[in-house]
């Protein structure tokens, strides 16, 4: 990741260590997870020590210690999804991509998660890929449209 | 913008707006919620917009995307003001007869309606759809009037004079006894009174002090703190700036999930409008109060909805709770006076100003006064958002509001609180909605996530879905709950495999205890609920799936098998087809038979069987019977015997 880029980001929250979650966040948003010299120069400019850096890096979900593939799969495991069927939801794409939740396929074509809850319950079973929302899910229709991604 | 600079000049800014406005002017309200916007709405707001352009209507009619509706098992919605009239399901395509019946002429495009499942009446206006009649929406009925992203909109419905009569014609020490005597509980979960817990940081020594809004919010199955603050900011935003005006705070944090990314941005807006008007900054109104607010995202950690980890969160710290007492209101954020609310608790301020402490209390339970969002998802004919005043039986809630289980299916319990919840069952249906009493359960209100299960729904599943979700939310720092989880976790997964033993019961009680007791925040102390309730009401399931392997539910994915009956397959292919492991052998006239060997139990042919036929059938519990012999796998069709 382009070092000026992170340095944008940390001016713009005023390089204080009080803001690094934040800091943290839009670095995550921009290049799709945390890359080493982007947190040393978190460290380095916000003067926070790099292991409260990982300590945090690593608490919270949102963020990636490693690259993520090209595209994000997140299977809602909510309470309503489960319900409903979630956990087939998930075998099935398991299946289908050969890796587990938190895993990247070698090809970086997949990055498979799960999530809590997406909030469109009236959808559920529910998986977004890529922001796009795919609804009332079967196995059968979770697996048909990872087949569309290439 | 000029900046207000006295409540006459907020007064006279909404006498502007309204007089602008002509209430007989055709509106399309277009619910714009998270919900909706998943089942498309957004490309029904742009048809509207190009279809309107093009016949030249788009001075003639006001097109508004608004904050959600509620009902979203029926997004994207559609209504049309000043009629009311609401279309279901509407899609792009739906937008040129719309415009053309409803809009251009007097006629109802009929089949956009309402249609009662049972009756199969239509419904024309959206106030008597049953899922609306039977709510009370106080807090949440402005969301569906307005345009969040204009300030305008919140004040043409009296937005802001609650703030203004808070500033000019109350003390700080009167806007708290306001508040206590209205008897408003917090709405995030524990269910502590606003008006003490204020008085608590107002009388707190140190400054600065600080004020919170809690939208984390993290159980899932529950968005109505999202849906708030998406399709009604201002409220939120004015019921804390009252709050901060009656503790003395200058500064305040909006602590918001950055799965909500609407949210944020709705809420971004808002804050920034409301400092145009001077709504927000130096001299509010031009009275002397000032105050400033701050959007912090969360970075996904469901413990951070507990009070202080919140706070270290806030601080750019690991979201790890510390021990209480000191309450945040005496040492919180930076060490100084901190209040936190919830969401919904924030936005129920103005109404009280607004309404008066004895109209709100008159509202309710002994208990709890007011009126309470639910998120009612799950097992339900009508998922959405329902906000219901306090006392109405859970019954109700479920069959007039939720319309009951669909797909004939029967009603098993009902999971409220979230994961430090509990499992309420049928027999208890007729409680009464209300902090006290559902805790009473077992259960308890939490922030409002009520989750419906039915029969198909295996407790004992439950029970271990909310364990493993806390197992791994814990944030680690105390023992009973980051092992103790952990094992009743490894106890209730061997227990839904068909693992379990004698004396796996007492154990799980005994972690369960532990946690309860040893645990630091109210995260471990409540985590074992959905265990412990789910043992209360379901024993027998517990000990069906320890003594009889059997899943009475036919859940359990190890406990169950997938088998065709012979008698009633119809040999149509379409399970053979669809099976993923190609563990169905059959064919055109031949009757289907699983290859249990090679069978996954995805549930692929269950769910694919035509109803009509039912031949896929799940068991639990019993030997499957023997494929039948190759030579009796012929399908004779009753026609063809009669050729």
């Amino acid at each position: 990741m382009d070092i000026q880029k992170v340095d944008q980001i940390i001016d713009k929250h005023g390089a204080e260590a009080s803001a690094l979650i934040q800091v943290l966040l839009e670095i995550q948003r921009e290049n799709h997870w945390l890359p080493q010299e982007a947190l040393a120069r978190v460290a380095e400019r916000l003067r926070v020590p790099a292991s409260r850096i990982r300590h945090i890096a690593t608490f919270y979900k949102a963020f990636s210690l490693v690259p993520k593939g090209r595209h994000e799969v997140h299977v809602c495991v909510g309470t309503a999804c489960h319900v409903r069927g979630a956990t087939r939801i998930l075998d099935t794409l398991q299946d289908a991509t050969g890796i587990l939740p938190g895993e990247t396929d070698a090809e970086l074509k997949f990055s498979l998660e799960t999530v809590n809850c997406l909030g469109c319950c009236a959808l559920g079973p529910v998986m977004v890929v890529d922001g796009k929302t795919h609804g009332k899910l079967s196995p059968a229709a979770a697996a048909d449209a990872l087949k569309s991604y290439e | 913008m000029a900046r207000l600079n006295s409540s006459e000049d907020l007064e006279r800014l909404r006498r502007e707006i309204l007089a602008r406005r002509d209430p007989k002017k055709p509106c399309v309200a277009v619910c714009a919620g998270t919900g909706c916007l998943a089942s498309g709405a957004a490309d029904v707001v742009a048809a509207f917009r190009r279809e309107l352009d093009a016949r030249g209507l788009a001075d003639k009619v006001a097109l508004r995307g608004t904050g959600c509706h509620g009902f979203c098992e029926k997004g994207p919605i559609v209504v049309l003001d000043p009629e009311e009239t609401c279309y279901l399901q509407a899609t792009p395509a739906d937008v040129p007869e719309i415009i053309e019946k409803s809009l251009m002429g007097k006629e109802v495009v009929e089949r956009l309606l309402y249609v009662d499942p049972q009756t199969k009446e239509k419904t024309v206006r959206e106030p008597d759809i049953p899922f609306y009649k039977h709510q009370k929406r106080m807090v949440f009925g402005p969301n569906r009037k307005l345009d969040p992203r204009n300030i305008e909109d919140y004040l043409a419905i009296g937005g802001y004079r609650a703030l203004a009569r808070a500033l000019f014609e109350r003390t700080p020490e009167q806007v708290i006894l306001e508040v206590k005597e209205s008897r408003l509980r917090g709405r995030g979960g524990a269910g502590f009174l606003t008006g003490v817990k204020w008085e608590f940081a107002r009388r707190a020594a140190g400054k600065p002090k600080y004020v919170v809004v809690n939208c984390d919010e993290g159980d899932p199955g529950a968005y109505m703190d999202r849906s708030l603050m998406e399709g009604n900011p201002h409220a939120v935003l004015e019921g804390l700036l009252i709050g901060a005006y009656a503790i003395g705070a200058h500064e305040g944090f909006f602590y918001v999930r950055q799965e909500y990314p609407l949210a944020v941005e709705n809420l971004g807006i808002a804050l920034r409008q409301a400092e145009e008007h001077g709504l927000l900054g130096k001299n509010i109104l031009g009275s002397d109060f000032d105050f400033t607010a701050q959007v912090h995202r969360g970075a996904g950690a469901f413990v951070c909805g507990e009070e202080t980890a919140l706070l270290a969160s806030l601080e750019g710290q690991a979201g790890e709770p510390k021990p209480r007492p000191p309450y945040p209101a005496v040492k919180g954020l930076w060490g100084k006076p901190t209040n936190i609310n919830n969401v919904e608790t924030w936005a129920n301020v103005p109404l009280i100003l607004n309404e008066g402490a004895a109209a709100f209390a008159a509202i309710g339970t002994a208990g709890s006064k007011g009126t309470k969002i639910f998120s009612l998802v799950g097992k339900i004919a009508n998922t959405g958002l329902v906000e219901v005043p306090m006392g109405l039986p859970l019954r109700d809630v479920v069959f007039k509001i939720g319309g009951g289980i669909p797909g004939g299916r029967k009603f098993k319990a009902m999971q409220t609180g979230g994961p430090s919840g509990g499992c309420i069952p049928e027999e208890l249906l007729d409680l009464p909605v209300g902090f006290d009493e559902l805790t009473r359960a077992g259960s308890m209100m939490g922030s409002g996530g009520m989750i419906v299960m039915d029969e198909d729904t295996c407790m004992v599943d439950v029970a271990r879905y909310f364990v493993d979700f806390l197992t791994e939310e814990s944030c680690g720092k105390c023992v009973p709950c980051r092992e103790g989880l952990r094992q009743m976790h490894r106890i209730l997964t061997r227990i839904t495999k068909g693992e379990g033993h004698e004396g796996d019961l007492e154990t799980l009680q005994q972690l369960a205890e532990t946690a309860q007791e040893a645990s630091l925040c109210a995260l471990g102390r409540t985590a074992p609920n959905p265990f412990l309730s789910t043992l209360r009401y379901f024993r027998d399931e517990y000990e069906a799936h320890i003594r009889e392997k059997r899943c009475p539910a036919l859940s359990c994915k190890a406990l169950i098998h997938y088998w065709i009956d012979p008698a009633k397959c119809r040999a149509c292919m379409l399970c053979l087809r669809k099976c993923p492991t190609q563990a169905i052998d059959g064919g055109k006239q031949r009757i289907h038979v699983i290859d249990q060997a090679k069978c996954t139990n995805c549930g692929t042919c269950f769910e694919v069987c035509p109803a009509k036929f039912g031949a896929v059938r799940k068991l639990s519990g019993v030997p499957v019977p023997p494929p039948i012999p190759e030579e009796q796998r012929t399908l004779v069709r009753a026609r063809k015997q009669d050729e």
